[in-house]
């Protein structure tokens, strides 16, 4: 089977500061990779760059065996740290806009089923700005998932989400890369996808340092 | 329906309702104009010979800068909680978005201008000694340049860091020639002095060229970083 996600010599500048130092890499599909690393060390920028938000200063990715992201788009889901959702609409009311936006049929049983599967009400009224951290963040998955997309590019989904949400929002993943979907999910919090991720990417300065099965074997690579 | 169509009817619904529900630019637009309006007429007391020649020029001043405060809310909103994000990564078209953004933006500025109207004609005593018919002609052919221009600067300097300002330093000069035109129809169907068919096809054209300009460019201004 062809890798989901080819990267090749990424590289990505900001002014004069490189976000991206050449990353090179292949995904196959139905897995779930957490990209690691400290701040700065580009986790974030390659994510935006795989979504096709930030456009490479030089190098390819070829996604689903297509160079053109744009072509694809409707096959991904994109959950960035901010929540991407109108403050002052309500949860369905946000899931019945984007769900237009991808097309998607039964709109209303569509949003209904991904607001669920995050946990959450359906027939919450109040708006998303009066949503705890946790409930916005558990949103806003529900919105990247709204399309069914086989790759799944998640920013630090599990930020301010309470334990038991977040082994909720783990199990959820996981029963979609059981699925079949590529899942990427960038975060700090490396010990909440133990046992859950099939790899681990470790990024450091623009660049990934290492790719290990688990989080363990991090301190054995050199 | 195409889906370019079906887009624009539904993020148009969809800023109508922020609009309803937080009344941002409404009410920055209307404690403008109504500034506007009154600090005018306290400044000079014009016979209403005089207000006929100058009203044109008043009142597109004031829908211009108060039109100015609805354009830069129009984004803003879009960029708390880096929502636009959410749309650049669908596959949605880009023209979707932007007409659906004008169509809005010339929605508030017509809603200001049926309540700014009684307001001007009751502080300038205006009457129109020329064709009146022409007069809603030349404000919607005047208010849509002003919101495809604006709209379009304003999602353009979306990511200056000072996009209050950036705006009018784009969108004023370019616009020169609608104002032109909008200002001389005015006061030709308010004076009657003169035919304001001549300004009003201006307007007409200056409206064709620079909704085809921005639509075919609002795809690379979106996707920009």
């Amino acid at each position: 089977m062809p890798p989901a996600v080819v990267v090749t010599d990424l590289v990505k500048q900001f002014g004069r500061f490189p976000a991206l130092r050449g990353v090179s890499a292949e995904f196959s599909g139905g897995k779930l990779y957490a990209i690691l690393g400290d701040n700065g060390a580009g986790k974030t920028t390659l994510l935006r760059a795989l979504a096709g938000l930030t456009p490479p200063t030089r190098g390819i990715i070829s996604m689903l065996g297509t160079t053109d992201l744009r072509s694809v788009c409707g096959q991904m889901g994109y959950m960035a740290h901010p929540s991407l959702l109108y403050d002052e609409m309500s949860g369905m009311e946000n899931l019945g806009y984007f769900a237009g936006l991808y097309d998607v049929h039964n709109t209303d049983q569509r949003c209904t089923e991904v607001i669920r599967a995050v946990q959450l009400d359906p027939s919450l009224t109040r708006p998303v700005g009066q949503y705890s951290q946790g409930m916005r963040q558990r949103m806003s998955l529900a919105r990247a998932l709204l399309n069914d997309p086989k790759i799944l590019l998640l920013d630090e989904p599990f930020s301010n989400v309470d334990l038991r949400s977040v082994r909720e929002m783990v199990s959820l993943l996981t029963g979609l890369r059981d699925a079949g979907k590529t899942i990427f999910v960038v975060t700090h919090q490396a010990s909440l996808l133990e046992g859950a991720a099939d790899e681990c990417v470790w990024m450091e300065a623009g660049q990934i340092a290492s790719r290990t099965s688990d989080l363990a074997a991090r301190s054995e690579t050199p | 329906m195409s889906t370019v169509s079906r887009l624009a009817r539904a993020t148009l619904a969809k800023d109508l309702r922020l609009e309803w529900r937080s009344k941002d630019a409404i009410n920055s637009m209307l404690f403008f104009s109504l500034l506007v309006v009154v600090i005018f007429s306290f400044s000079f007391d014009p016979t209403a010979e005089e207000s006929r020649r100058i009203a044109g020029g008043l009142v597109w001043v004031a829908f211009l800068f108060a039109a100015v405060v609805a354009l830069n809310q129009t984004w803003a909103r879009e960029m708390r909680n880096q929502v636009l994000d959410a749309y650049r990564v669908s596959p949605a078209p880009p023209n979707a978005l932007f007409l659906a953004k004008v169509m809005g933006n010339f929605i508030f500025v017509t809603v200001l201008q049926a309540l700014m109207t009684p307001l001007f004609i009751v502080f300038y005593n205006l009457r129109a000694l020329g064709p009146a018919y022409q007069l809603p002609i030349v404000a919607a052919l005047g208010t849509w340049a002003l919101v495809v221009n604006g709209t379009f600067f304003a999602a353009m300097s979306l990511r200056t860091r000072s996009r209050e300002i950036m705006l009018p330093l784009l969108l004023f000069p370019i616009s020169i020639p609608a104002l032109l035109a909008m200002v001389e129809a005015t006061g030709a169907i308010l004076t009657g002095e003169f035919s304001a068919k001549f300004w009003i096809v201006l307007l007409a054209a200056y409206d064709v060229v620079f909704t085809i300009a921005s639509l075919f460019l609002f795809g690379f201004v979106l996707q920009a970083e």
